[in-house]
């Protein structure tokens, strides 16, 4: 399969009074036509700005201060915004972590994904009001015709969500960028939004990038998985082969930190805290809370290296070992 | 457990919370009476000394509204809640505050729950002042000893909820609980708002204080993996009723009831290898203003047929094990 997107040697800072802020550090990676990739990592572990970076929505005091993002061939960086206008919406969409401040409160939901429509795809009124109505039921919306007249505040947060999945698909875009789609909803509807995105990302053809905290939405729900801590990225691989060979140690301290369901584990928090992002030194952020550290981990970043068939990690400890096939 | 076969710490019995709905229209109390949200209906359980109790379901089954009830937040429509020796839903004005002492909650979001003004050391004397007779100099060294126990550092006393992080203001939030030593807390959700790693350190913490400090919990959660970890018995609640009932090892290696098994199945598992079971209901949650004859999880139930509209009587499928299901 071939990338996407490619995202290489980003870096995203934000210049505040206590000095610069690096929230995201150097990331390297792709997402190739039909697959869903995760993002996961703690709060903080710069996920989301790693998004508005995609959508080239990064906001003063922030900027993008170097790397290269290429789309469909595009050089998203070096577009003028008009053109990246006509991307960005339409190629590349997103479904916002909160659904229900996202939609407007003063229109119905039925209008709104008309009114994309029109934008987008330049339907008339009756097409578009055709159009968004089979969006609702595309997004397993029980009732569309009904639906489509009513209100956010008239419908769940699950809902909602399914609404905010049917306007990012209306576009039909290329890339589908999920930010936690599914925190703050019920397990049971979370799933069903999840096992939604994935048969309308099969239908599609469209690449996924799913940002979530949840070690167990990666696990079910993905095919390739980015580690990313306190900015940097840590480790990417294959779903299957992250979990049975983690390599990064701090993906190793993710997986024993959460309790589960299917099996008895000692849980085993993960040592200290994020660190703060404010004027960094050089050399990997897990450094201090890492039990492998090495001196040459705070001096020097860890190079991504080859681990395996398609799976990387930045960690001098692993290189070290070894483990490099 | 079998219950009732011996005596318990807490106990619940028959617990009603009706709320009465406002600004409904004249069309519907024209018929009948006065339409009411049946947020609580008819909850009993109990809960062993020196055990945790997790209570389980979706938004709006109205496990928050139980844990206000049983700390008295609110006062129930109907039922009993003996605490120790003491019956709290009898209880009111200066006896129900001196009964407060005993029993404390934890809420889910630690920064509203703390006022923003209150440095650490007022917010965790503060049940200190109103509940013992305590000097300022001796408050202060249970203040001290308190935020020692949870594992904050002393020096956090002078600081106030927006310096702290997320896990120091659920730590204060469990410090200012556990103040006045009370034998059970009520735990709403209290690793929710707080992320991963914090989220570990404090589901240990509870725990290690549960059993040095012989303290009881009702843990209230969302989160199935959290309430396996930390609690010995589960009761699992829908549309404001008990519908199952067990061992925490029984209920999550053999669930019986369709809802508990759906909640089961959609967990999604931090292992690609591990494929639940996809067992899914129909629908959403209806609301909780219909009155339900019958099982309330019919209109959505994958197994529901005609005898389903009649009234379910809890049935106990094996020792401790109580299910609210025709077919169980």
């Amino acid at each position: 399969m071939s990338a996407l997107l490619e995202v290489e040697d980003l870096s995203v800072e934000f210049a505040t009074d206590d000095g610069v802020v690096s929230a995201v550090d150097g990331v390297t990676l792709s997402a190739r036509a039909g697959e869903i990739l995760g993002i996961v990592g703690e709060s903080g572990s710069g996920k989301s700005v790693l998004i508005s970076a995609i959508l080239r929505l990064v906001r003063p005091p922030g900027r993008i201060v170097s790397g290269r993002l290429r789309f469909e061939g595009n050089d998203l960086l070096a577009l003028p915004e008009a053109e990246l206008e006509a991307i960005r919406g339409a190629r590349i969409a997103l479904v916002p972590q909160t659904p229900r401040t996202s939609l407007n409160p003063l229109m119905t939901v039925g209008r709104q994904v008309e009114r994309l429509l029109r934008l987008h795809r330049g339907m008339d009124k009756r097409a578009a009001r055709e159009a968004a109505i089979a969006m609702l039921e595309r997004v397993r919306i029980p009732d569309p015709k009904r639906r489509a007249g009513q209100y956010a505040h008239e419908l769940s947060g699950g809902m909602c969500q399914r609404v905010m999945i049917a306007m990012a698909l209306a576009t039909e875009p290329r890339l589908l960028l999920a930010d936690e789609p599914t925190t703050g909803l019920d397990v049971s509807i979370g799933a069903r939004i999840l096992e939604l995105l994935r048969q309308l990302g099969e239908e599609s053809g469209a690449a996924i990038i799913l940002v979530t905290h949840d070690l167990g939405v990666v696990a079910q729900t993905c095919h390739r998985v980015a580690v990313m801590h306190a900015g940097q990225l840590s480790e990417l691989a294959e779903v299957d082969e992250l979990f049975e060979r983690p390599l990064h140690p701090y993906t190793r301290a993710l997986v024993r930190s959460i309790p589960r369901i299917d099996q008895q584990i000692a849980l085993k928090p993960i040592a200290g805290t994020v660190p703060s992002l404010v004027n960094v030194r050089p050399g990997c952020r897990y450094v201090r809370r890492c039990p492998d550290a090495l001196a040459a981990c705070r001096r020097q970043r860890p190079p991504l290296i080859v681990a395996g068939n398609g799976h990387r990690v930045a960690c001098h400890a692993v290189g070290q070992s070894n483990v490099v096939r | 457990m079998p219950w009732g076969s011996r005596m318990s710490f807490v106990s619940v019995r028959g617990l009603d919370k009706h709320f009465p709905v406002r600004g409904a229209g004249w069309l519907s109390r024209r018929n009948g009476p006065a339409p009411v949200v049946r947020a609580v209906d008819g909850i009993s359980f109990d809960i062993d000394r020196g055990r945790t109790l997790g209570l389980v379901g979706e938004s709006g089954c109205g496990k928050s509204t139980v844990a206000r009830c049983v700390t008295r937040l609110l006062a129930p429509s109907a039922g009993t809640i003996r605490i120790g020796d003491k019956q709290l839903d009898r209880l009111e004005g200066e006896p129900l505050r001196a009964a407060r002492r005993d029993v404390q909650m934890v809420f889910q979001d630690p920064l509203a729950a703390l006022n923003p003004r209150m440095s650490v050391e007022r917010a965790v004397s503060e049940p200190l002042r109103l509940h013992t007779t305590l000097s300022p100099a001796e408050q202060r060294e249970r203040v001290r000893e308190i935020l020692t126990e949870v594992g904050l550092r002393t020096d956090a006393m002078g600081r106030y909820p927006h310096e702290l992080s997320g896990g120091q203001r659920q730590r204060v939030n469990i410090a200012r609980a556990l103040a006045c030593a009370p034998s059970f807390v009520v735990l709403d959700e209290p690793t929710s708002a707080l992320d991963v790693s914090l989220r570990a350190r404090v589901i240990l913490m509870l725990e290690e204080l549960r059993e040095r400090l012989g303290l009881t919990y009702l843990f209230i959660s969302h989160d199935l993996a959290t309430v396996k970890y930390l609690a010995q018995r589960v009761v699992v609640m829908y549309l404001g009723t008990v519908v199952e009932e067990a061992d925490t090892d029984e209920l999550f290696a053999h669930p019986r009831h369709p809802y508990t098994r759906a909640l089961l199945a959609a967990v999604p598992v931090p292992d690609p290898k591990v494929r639940g079971e996809p067992f899914v209901l129909s629908g959403e949650i209806p609301s909780p203003l219909e009155r339900h004859e019958g099982c309330p999880l019919r209109s959505r139930c994958p197994m529901a047929s005609a005898i389903c509209a009649q009234p379910v009587v809890p049935r106990e499928v094996s020792p401790g094990h109580v299910v609210a299901c025709h077919f169980a």
